[in-house]
């Protein structure tokens, strides 16, 4: 492969801890009807990800949440393009979706059509109230008009670098976020 | 990860990580049909052709509804009323669906080798829907999909399958994807009915049910094929009945937690007793749900990438 010298540690374990619990704290502020809010997840980083918000905000309320894992692969926009086929994963909405707020959470965002293919896929489950989107990672160059509305971090990047959102549940030994630079 | 074949023909030289590969993707289809609105847009635009020469239920449903599911275009085409009766040739009238840009054949033929004839001629993707008494390679995929379901594996396990192993397509196509997926195969039946050198596919043969129902882990009954009964291979349905019949007598031998599985459509009271069809060991039911599943999984497999073999 190609030169991966320029690595580049943006966050570490505590930014993304940090994140999430401002993350809780937002996310109650601006919805008020705890009984109507849920978080959804995206395969498979945003899904970790999800898990962990979640877990905060049960420990901030004492109480429950509704919590869904997406898989976007059947409503993607390049799969005709693509040559080595993805993975279909999970998608686990248990829960009605109709009237409800609804937090999506994802890793990174980037061009935005990961995300335009998740609003269609929870669309398909009902007709949600509010759909808001939380990210660890902006990294702008967006393609699609999407803006996430929980930002972890905005970077600038240019499209031959890639970041890496890497997570314990991952096999990954610890928590961080990487810059990977390509030659 | 991907198949490496344009088509499904057969699981006769499929890999134990290509079958995985259908079995786990199935698992994620399987979600699509419990949802209220049971539809994904990732076949738009893409036509898929059931070509069907020899009368089918299950099978031909169960694969127009998972081309509706993925939102292909599913055209069901059989032969009776077509211009096979004007003595067109097989491979012209594919050759012709395919000039209508069909992606996807899925046929059912009387005649052994009748779905390889026609996948060597066309670019589209062509999948087995049974060939004679050859392979029937996706009942085959959802036996086993529904096994793993209940027993987490094949790796391992004894599969009984019981009845006509000589007609069965359905044998032949489990036989390859069991053994591929290390599972232990004992098939039972009348010696009539059993071919010869079947042993040398890797599996063992009994003649006594009794004998191997004790073993099984799962007990496969296949139909008896009334239609070809007319020959000589039993001398009656009254004595096959009595001697292969899984019963509630002979399920008093069975492990407590044997699963009892059928492919359709059951003759009750033939090679079953419909207390067991009916039963709590029976699967019957669940491997119709699941046969939907793994068949969007080979669509969206076949018919989801980039296109094959065409030259860019």
């Amino acid at each position: 492969m190609s030169n991966v010298a320029a690595n580049r540690i943006i966050m570490t374990a505590r930014d993304i801890d940090r994140i999430l619990s401002r993350f809780a704290y937002e996310i109650l502020e601006r919805f008020p009807d705890r009984d109507n809010l849920a978080v959804v997840g995206i395969q498979t980083g945003g899904a970790h990800l999800g898990r962990r918000l979640v877990q905060k905000l049960e420990k901030l309320e004492k109480r429950s949440f509704s919590f869904g894992i997406l898989d976007i692969t059947l409503y993607r926009d390049d799969l005709a393009l693509e040559k080595d086929q993805p993975i279909v994963r999970k998608t686990d909405i248990s829960f009605e979706l109709n009237q409800r707020d609804i937090v999506l959470i994802d890793d990174v965002l980037y061009t935005g059509r990961t995300v335009r293919a998740a609003l269609d896929a929870l669309i398909d489950f009902g007709r949600p109230r509010r759909i808001a989107l939380a990210v660890i990672v902006d990294r702008g160059l967006r393609e699609f008009p999407i803006r996430p509305d929980f930002i972890g971090k905005e970077i600038q990047t240019i499209p031959e670098e890639t970041v890496r959102v890497r997570l314990t549940e991952e096999g990954e030994p610890v928590d961080q976020v990487v810059l990977l630079k390509e030659d | 990860m991907q198949l490496q074949s344009k088509d499904l023909l057969g699981l006769e030289g499929v890999t134990k990580k290509e079958i995985s590969l259908i079995l786990d993707t199935a698992e994620s289809f399987r979600e699509v049909s419990e949802r209220s609105i049971k539809k994904v847009p990732t076949l738009r635009g893409r036509t898929i052709i059931n070509f069907f020469h020899e009368p089918s239920t299950r099978t031909r449903i169960s694969f127009e509804i998972a081309a509706k599911r993925l939102s292909a275009d599913g055209i069901n085409f059989s032969t009776s009323g077509s211009s096979f009766s004007k003595g067109e040739t097989l491979v012209d009238t594919v050759k012709n669906l395919e000039a209508m840009q069909a992606d996807v054949i899925v046929m059912r033929h009387g005649i052994p080798g009748a779905p390889h004839l026609i996948a060597r001629n066309l670019d589209a993707a062509v999948i087995n829907a049974g060939d004679g008494a050859h392979e029937h390679p996706t009942q085959a995929l959802l036996d086993m999909f529904t096994i793993r379901r209940h027993l987490g594996k094949l790796d391992g396990l004894t599969v009984v399958i019981v009845g006509d192993i000589a007609f069965s397509r359905v044998v032949r196509s489990n036989i390859y994807g069991l053994t591929t997926m290390g599972a232990r195969v004992i098939v039972v039946g009348p010696p009539t009915l059993i071919p010869v050198e079947i042993s040398r596919m890797g599996i063992e043969v009994l003649y006594n049910i009794d004998e191997a129902i004790p073993q099984a882990d799962i007990i496969m009954i296949l139909r008896i094929q009334l239609e070809r009964q007319g020959k000589v291979f039993l001398p009656s349905l009254r004595e096959y009945a009595r001697l292969y019949s899984l019963t509630p007598e002979r399920m008093k031998i069975a492990k407590k937690d044997v699963l009892v599985m059928h492919p359709g459509p059951i003759n009750r009271g033939v090679e079953i007793d419909p207390r067991i069809a009916d039963g709590d060991h029976s699967v019957i039911l669940e491997q119709v749900s699941n046969g939907v599943a793994v068949r969007m999984a080979l669509l969206f497999l076949l018919a989801g990438r980039k296109e094959f073999n065409k030259s860019e």
